[in-house]
């Protein structure tokens, strides 16, 4: 599968503190919780965001909280893959659990810049930056997140296992 | 090649006479956990996946604890739906505001003696880490991974490689357990154990206790870790004696230790002498320096949280404010963490103090920590703050700062209206 769009930058440790705000978390449905994605850091992002788009940032991606709204939110709000150098741990595992695309890519992560536009393809873990002609490549997914995500994900997977009771 | 100590305690959840770091393994749940903010979501995916009881009714654990008592009638909603679920699945560890056995989930599970060592916990929140203190492996997860362990009582590990952490000799005065993880956050970075575990050892341990534990392991998180975990020594059988006899004199529980031959990714040695009062300027917790180097005007000082709102925490705030006030124009919230630390510090008079000395008491919440209620800052304040996050925007406006701290330099800061520690005390 492939994914296509333009770039949104961020830097190391971005944390779930500023990609959702706790003031916001009386609510876990996704269309109230985009409404304030990354507003703290980056107040124009909810009104500039298209579907398709790609958030690539550095070091530590969604570091602190373990709040799922976060993944949750970046999802909703249109975006098709976030890109960094690394994750946070409870953050890699959220976002699998609820199906936004992750990929761990620290050259990428370093040379795209925002406003790129980017491709990038899940299967073989290439990475095109179409603007600046360059491509990487990002560390495929351990093998136990390809079941789950052949699975549709953690909770079909549990749902499989605890023979759907 | 011998194991961790959290190596050992996941092999035995998961049924293997060995496991190696960065291998996949499922394993059995000895404890749940859930709040307020993070169940709710769960219980709708525990739904949407056609599960209708939990595994065990006695080893799921729900706490109203981050936006209560209520802030809004959007919190209430959730609390209410969290409260449903618990009445309906008969969950024995829910507690309800004003129990005893009630405050901030860190605080109480420990406490109520639900936690003991050997234990494999998840809960969904971050801070979950905070249970290697007693020698248990636990870490935090999402809202999805809650509701398959409510439905399945079992999970899924990378078996995480870990960093020795060297503790040696004793601390100085007024230094604590937050001094000393924020030391070490300060010296590995926000990702230092990205995905690892801390394992912390040496004969330092034995100075600490296990309120002090119970804090360093609680930020392991802030390093990245997966979990923080200690030793079993006397202060462990001691507290474990003390909160729960029944399960203690039965011997319901393991004792694990790392083998001789252990493989840690490193070793990290902490001279506690050495270890100074410490802070964590805004806006990350590993931007840390020594308190006394730092001259900055406040507006507010918090004294609570999961982090730092055990009874010693108390205890040692009110001995600095006895017979001092807070500096005119500064706000302290003091918050015990649970109703029982709440309940020993009216009955021992300390609530009284913090009251002579111009500080405003509230009922066990995680509030102002995460900026939820009870202490939010608006633009340009700054808060000197015993909790565990600095981040922008953490405690209210976006503009405002949070600099972390221990309890001593908390209190001394709130007495002079500036970053200080009780050696600038008259």
């Amino acid at each position: 599968m492939k994914v296509k769009g333009n770039v949104f930058k961020y830097k190391d440790n971005v944390d779930t503190d500023v990609i959702i705000p706790a003031r916001h978390l009386t609510s876990a449905d996704p269309e109230q919780l985009k409404l304030h994605c990354m507003e703290d850091i980056d107040p124009s992002f909810v009104n500039k965001v298209q579907t398709g788009d790609i958030m690539v940032a550095g070091k530590n991606f969604g570091c602190g909280s373990s709040r799922e709204h976060a993944p949750i939110a970046i999802k909703a709000s249109g975006i098709s893959l976030v890109i960094a150098s690394d994750f946070a741990r409870i953050f890699y595992r959220n976002a699998i659990n609820v199906g936004l695309p992750i990929m761990e890519c620290p050259e990428a992560a370093a040379a795209i810049k925002a406003g790129d536009e980017v491709e990038a393809d899940f299967d073989t873990g290439i990475i095109t930056d179409i603007t600046s002609g360059e491509t990487f490549t990002a560390k495929p997914f351990p093998e136990f997140i390809k079941k789950i995500i052949d699975c549709g994900g953690l909770v079909a997977y549990t749902k499989e296992k605890t023979g759907g009771k | 090649m011998g194991m961790t100590m959290t190596q050992k305690i996941l092999a035995a959840h998961a049924g293997l006479q060995s496991v190696r770091s960065g291998e996949l393994i499922e394993a059995k749940l000895d404890l749940v956990l859930g709040n307020d903010v993070t169940t709710p979501p769960a219980i709708k995916v525990f739904e949407d996946m056609g599960a209708d009881a939990v595994f065990d009714k006695d080893k799921v654990c729900l706490v109203p604890d981050h936006f209560t008592p209520n802030k809004d009638i959007k919190s209430a909603e959730l609390t209410k739906c969290m409260r449903c679920f618990a009445r309906q699945q008969e969950i024995s560890h829910y507690y309800e505001l004003g129990q005893k056995e009630m405050g901030i989930e860190h605080v109480i599970l420990p406490d109520n003696g639900i936690v003991f060592p050997g234990d494999l916990i998840i809960g969904a929140d971050s801070h979950t880490c905070t249970y290697g203190a007693l020698g248990a492996f636990s870490t935090g997860v999402g809202s999805t991974d809650l509701a398959c362990a409510m439905a399945s009582g079992s999970t899924w590990f990378k078996v995480p490689e870990a960093i020795k952490v060297v503790l040696k000799g004793k601390p100085s005065e007024y230094v604590t357990g937050k001094d000393i993880i924020l030391h070490l956050i300060g010296s590995i970075g926000v990702d230092g154990a990205l995905y690892k575990s801390l394992e912390f050892t040496g004969d330092g341990v034995h100075h600490l206790s296990m309120d002090q534990r119970l804090t360093i392991c609680n930020m392991a998180i802030e390093c990245g870790g997966k979990n923080g975990i200690f030793p079993i020594d006397e202060v462990t059988l001691e507290y474990m004696e003390k909160t729960n006899k029944e399960r203690f004199i039965e011997g319901r529980y393991t004792s694990f230790y790392p083998d001789e031959d252990a493989e840690y990714s490193e070793t990290i040695e902490i001279d506690l002498a050495k270890v100074p009062l410490t802070v964590a300027l805004p806006h990350l917790p590993s931007n840390t320096k020594p308190a006394s180097e730092v001259d900055l005007p406040i507006d507010q000082v918090v004294i609570g949280s999961c982090t730092n709102g055990r009874y010693e925490d108390i205890k040692t705030a009110a001995e600095i404010f006895r017979g001092r006030h807070v500096k005119e124009g500064i706000r302290c919230i003091v918050i015990p963490g649970s109703q029982r630390v709440y309940r020993r510090a009216l009955d021992e008079g300390l609530l009284a103090i913090f009251d002579d000395a111009g500080c405003v008491i509230s009922t066990p919440t995680c509030g102002p920590c995460l900026g939820g209620h009870m202490g939010i800052l608006a633009a340009g304040e700054r808060c000197v703050s015993t909790t565990n996050r600095n981040f922008v925007g953490r405690m209210g406006h976006v503009e405002s700062e949070v600099i972390l701290a221990g309890v001593p330099v908390a209190a001394a800061s709130a007495i002079t209206g500036k970053v200080a520690t009780p050696f600038d005390l008259k």
